[in-house]
């Protein structure tokens, strides 16, 4: 149960925007998390409602949008189905991760003066 | 609040920001990493499931290398320091990391223990992190590769339940091997054959602490490694404001 301290620095990194324009009130944050980056959306959301009490996003709704893993061939760029054993049906050479691994703070909507 | 128009509303302004929500561990671990590099010293995180035999692995190690590398070991544990009692008797400098509640060890942390373990004249620096197989794999710890143990005892299918974790690993120690005859269930081809669908470029070692199969190959492992941490050149590069023992 990590997401906690992913919480934590994603309400340091808020924090911080917060601070250096002046924002009074987060209204609504926007993450990107990807299927292959180790972190639990639902777990995340969890914590984030439990972290958020009594500061400044304490009404700040979270948006997690889920980025889907893509592998693609690192030789020839060919697209590796997933699932599948992750090197390349067309030239043999092991898969990489395209997307899929990023923890990413997207967007912040935030009250300023 | 608005006040252009009078109508009282808020002033609500989107700011992109596409930030790395874990990018001050990952300047920690490029601090730690530096620190590795100028020292020329081979840092390795070993993961894996509680009792899938990492302690034991670094005993067997020690013993393999029997003086030729200097070694020693930071040892992640929620409540205890028995593993670095372990590695300590085994001949390996160890200290504790006790996590509390913490499921993981991050940069943080091993910069933190490192200005309690006397490191820098150290070949090898084994990061034993806290048994579990999902939340260590997201804390980059500044380490040089990552090598997760999967015990045979532990299933076939673990690769495909913890993806994350073995997409993660340089190199998979597939453990207590010397366990397979008694486990008619286990094939050691079927758990290959699922880390060839997290891995794409699948690494490893079936080894057994106990009769020292696959000790030899992984001792190769770990020599072959060096040579990615020989340049010695990170200390130039980084500032800091401590100095450590």
């Amino acid at each position: 149960m990590h997401e906690y301290s992913i919480v934590q620095s994603l309400y340091d990194a808020v924090a911080a925007q917060a601070a250096a324009r002046g924002g009074k009130a987060v209204h609504a944050l926007r993450v990107r998390i990807g299927e292959m980056s180790g972190v639990d959306p639902g777990l995340l959301d969890t914590a984030w409602r439990t972290f958020r009490v009594r500061t400044i996003c304490e009404d700040a709704s979270l948006e997690v949008q889920i980025v889907a893993a893509e592998w693609q061939c690192s030789l020839c760029g060919a697209e590796v189905r997933r699932g599948g054993v992750l090197t390349c049906a067309a030239c043999g050479a092991p898969a990489k991760l395209k997307q899929g691994d990023e923890i990413l703070l997207d967007r912040i909507v935030m009250e300023v003066p | 609040m608005c006040d252009s128009c009078g109508c009282g509303d808020t002033n609500l302004v989107p700011i992109d920001v596409q930030q790395r929500i874990l990018s001050d561990n990952e300047r920690t671990a490029m601090h730690n990493r530096h620190h590795f590099l100028e020292r020329s010293l081979l840092a390795i995180n070993v993961m894996g499931s509680p009792g899938a035999g990492k302690t034991a692995v670094l005993e067997a190690t020690a013993k393999a290398l029997d003086g030729a590398r200097l070694i020693g070991a930071l040892a992640g544990d929620l409540a205890t320091d028995n593993d670095a009692q372990r590695l300590n008797a085994a001949g390996i400098r160890a200290e504790s990391i006790t996590t509390g509640s913490a499921c993981h060890l991050d940069a943080g942390m091993v910069h933190h223990a490192l200005h309690h373990l006397p490191w820098s004249d150290l070949d090898y620096l084994f990061i034993e992190n806290v048994g579990n197989l999902v939340c260590p794999a997201v804390y980059d710890l500044g380490q040089a590769a990552n090598v997760v143990l999967l015990a045979v005892t532990e299933g076939e299918d673990k690769p495909l339940k913890y993806p994350v974790m073995f997409h993660k690993a340089d190199l998979v120690l597939i453990s207590k091997i010397d366990l397979l005859p008694y486990l008619p269930d286990i094939s050691l081809d079927r758990i290959v054959e699922s880390l060839r669908r997290v891995m794409p470029d699948p690494k490893y070692i079936a080894v057994s602490a106990r009769t020292g199969q696959g000790i030899a190959e992984w001792m190769q492992w770990l020599r072959d490694q060096e040579a990615g941490v020989a340049s010695g050149d990170g200390h130039a590069s980084h500032h800091h404001d401590h100095t450590h023992v």
